[in-house]
């Protein structure tokens, strides 16, 4: 009966006011994601933002999505059809909408841009990222102290800096619990593909990994952990349910705080286009909850490195350093500047294999 | 129970109304999937079909943009239509696709930085041989072995994707990528760029490729020899072999067909809307043109309103997603019925359901 109510009702709407646009003085926000809402990792943690801001601003705002948006002309035509459509503020989460966000925004000069992850920006494009290297430095600690067979499994998307960064600050902080850890990379040239990230966790796993990290959005590597007895992080969300035995902690993203104070910004009307990166201290990058396999010694050290990343007393990326083929990238006591981290192509000493080129 | 007994004089005018009844259906079982989801069914199916071309504030943009979504899907489906009216299951489009945007991607970017306006024509030709040679492969192995071609030009795909994978990782990564797996952009290098001829119409290169082999296909299968045979291959294998027909030449001529303007829809995606070759570049073109080379009944002019269909269903597909903030899946769902009806629709005009009598033992 309530579908016949639904069906009635709006036949009655197409047919009375088609397309009569809501409150016009409300703020629309539309937002692309590049996997399904339902990923539980990348895109779930946007979509987890996009409702922050329903609720802190309720009925001053509107919100819509499109999901799985490729990372193609399509992302472009998307957005043009928001902006058409009044949309006043777009986010944009994945890197590689970069350019089309750029096209766009070239031809809607009113509309406000927020592009993730990216480092190109103009008057009404801004960018955000978190310093999400700052949870891998927590994460190693606790692998490099937990790793029986020193071998950690790393499940890496793109060879960009962003995610060879994850993968040096993971490193540095294991290696420094424990000399003899090793770091087996794959590559899956995905954000977001639970087939291929299953199978790439499997192998990691056949190679001697009892714990694994992951730079993809989905939790398959968690649940495969799961099956096979073993150790894994959660990765973008807590992913909790996904290896209730297998996750250790997760590195996850709070982007519903900073988008809400967007959002605001363009209703007060003073939004600028600004490049923001946010690490563990403003909350834009959480460490979940310590399962209870983390023995006890190992949780408190691992919180006084939250701690000090937080009161900024401690820097993920501190000499004496060098690069992988033995050249001195940061004297001792050293921090690396964030020019470096942004273009970081390179990985530390110790590391095997070679960063795809 | 139920039996299938072949009409003898299927009516002409149901055959004709078949994809209209089919989109009409969709639209009824559509409705109800919205409905069933919280929306209203009206607004959605609205905003689906209407808004795209008619919309005050969307419609100037969108639809041009129907155009340059539907260009692609036409000029494969076209290609497939040959074979699939001889018998003969292309389903690898989309490897065929991808190889020829590989191909003539490779060539355009061999030039780079040198201008001229031969090189647009030859990444053209390139692509297209790109493709026609990814097809000679399930042809060869058909003639050769009796290999399925179904299998052989399916796995074909993966193997393109791959290939694709690792050409840009390899040597046609961009060096002013950020180490991404992505070539150099074609919009930066004018004599490579398939850009819009002019402004806000949505007509490039490919799109007028795309009309023109719709009135060469029309041609070939109505008044040229080659449609005849095509199509007595395809009717009664025996009696084109008594005509002389070589089914073996067919084989060849019509993988080679789908391949050659598949590899052409590649290379003029890849330089213009997509903008660069990339693991994202193949987003499924060759599989979803089988579905426009049906729902067009395998004609040409059929092909090309069902492929402007078919961008009009991930268009408005778009708009309803945000709009209704309907997900994603409902979208792919509601474009997996037309294909459902369409068929079913099929085989209710050719055959009719009887019950079946009980046996006599």
């Amino acid at each position: 009966m309530k579908l016949l109510k639904t069906i009635l009702a709006g036949a009655a709407i197409a047919v009375g006011l088609t397309g009569a646009a809501s409150a016009a003085d409300k703020l629309k926000v539309g937002f692309i994601y590049v996997g399904p809402t339902g990923d539980f990792g990348w895109s779930y943690e946007h979509d987890q933002g996009r409702m922050a801001i329903e609720e802190a601003l309720g009925d001053k705002v509107e919100t819509t999505y499109v999901e799985s948006v490729p990372e193609s002309a399509d992302s472009e035509r998307v957005m043009t059809q928001m902006a058409l459509s009044g949309t006043n503020l777009i986010f944009a989460t994945s890197f590689n909408y970069m350019d089309h966000v750029m096209n766009v925004a070239k031809k809607f000069p009113n509309v406000k841009f927020e592009h993730a992850t990216g480092f190109k920006r103009s008057a009404n494009v801004s960018t955000y990222s978190a310093r999400f290297y700052e949870g891998r430095t927590v994460i190693g600690h606790i692998a490099g102290n937990m790793t029986e067979t020193n071998t950690i499994g790393y499940i890496a998307s793109y060879p960009i800096p962003e995610v060879i960064r994850g993968i040096n600050a993971a490193y540095i902080a294991a290696k420094k619990v424990n000399p003899d850890v090793k770091l087996k990379i794959v590559w899956v040239f995905s954000w977001f593909d639970p087939g291929k990230e299953a199978d790439a966790a499997t192998a990691l796993i056949a190679q001697g990994a009892d714990i694994i990290m992951q730079h993809t959005d989905s939790p398959a590597a968690m649940t495969i952990a799961e099956e096979k007895g073993i150790y894994a992080f959660g990765q973008a969300s807590d992913m909790i349910q996904f290896g209730p035995n297998a996750r250790l902690s997760s590195i996850i993203d709070n982007w519903g705080p900073y988008y809400v104070a967007r959002a605001q910004a363009v209703i007060d009307g003073t939004w600028a286009s600004t490049d923001t990166w946010d690490g563990i201290a403003p909350g834009m990058v959480e460490i979940g909850d310590f399962s209870d396999k983390i023995p006890a010694d190992v949780q408190t050290s691992a919180n006084a490195i939250k701690d000090a990343l937080s009161a900024g007393t401690m820097h993920s990326f501190t000499g004496p350093l060098n690069k992988q083929d033995g050249s001195v990238w940061l004297k001792d006591g050293e921090t690396a500047d964030d020019g470096t981290l942004a273009g970081m192509n390179f990985y530390v000493e110790g590391i095997e294999g070679e960063v795809p080129q | 129970m139920f039996k299938l007994e072949r009409r003898p004089n299927p009516s002409k005018a149901m055959v004709i109304m078949t994809p209209i009844l089919a989109v009409v259906l969709t639209m009824i079982a559509g409705g109800i999937l919205f409905a069933i989801l919280g929306k209203n069914p009206f607004e959605a199916i609205r905003i689906i079909f209407w808004d795209p071309l008619f919309n005050d504030t969307v419609a100037s943009y969108t639809r041009p943009q129907l155009l340059i979504k539907a260009s692609p899907l036409i000029m494969i489906a076209l290609g497939l239509s040959f074979g699939y009216r001889a018998n003969i299951w292309n389903i690898g489009a989309e490897g065929q696709f991808i190889m020829g945007a590989v191909a003539g991607g490779a060539v355009g970017l061999a030039f780079y930085p040198t201008e001229s306006v031969l090189i647009f024509p030859l990444m053209v030709l390139a692509g297209a041989v790109g493709g026609f040679l990814w097809a000679m492969i399930p042809a060869f192995l058909k003639i050769k072995f009796n290999a399925n071609e179904i299998l052989v030009s399916l796995m074909l795909v993966y193997v393109a994707i791959n290939f694709l994978g690792a050409m840009v990782t390899g040597p046609l990564r961009s060096p002013v990528g950020m180490n991404f797996p992505v070539s150099r952009n074609f919009n930066e290098y004018p004599s490579a760029y398939n850009g819009e001829m002019i402004a806000n119409t949505g007509l490039h290169m490919g799109v007028l490729v795309t009309l023109a082999a719709v009135i060469v296909a029309y041609i070939l299968l109505k008044h040229h020899i080659f449609g005849f045979q095509v199509r007595t291959a395809g009717q009664s294998p025996r009696a084109a072999k008594f005509s002389g027909v070589n089914p073996n030449i067919t084989i060849a001529i019509c993988l080679g067909i789908s391949g050659g303007l598949a590899g052409m829809a590649g290379l003029f995606e890849v330089t213009g809307p997509a903008g660069k070759l990339s693991t994202n570049f193949p987003l499924g073109y060759g599989f979803t043109a089988i579905i426009v080379a049906f729902l067009g009944r395998l004609n040409p002019i059929g092909i090309l309103f069902a492929g402007l269909l078919m961008a009009l269903t991930y268009i408005g597909g778009e708009l309803a997603q945000f709009q209704l903030s309907v997900p994603a899946a409902s979208i792919q769902v509601f474009q997996g019925m037309l294909l459902f009806f369409m068929l079913a629709v099929d085989i209710l005009v050719s055959f009719r359901i009887r019950l079946a009598s009980r046996e006599v033992a």
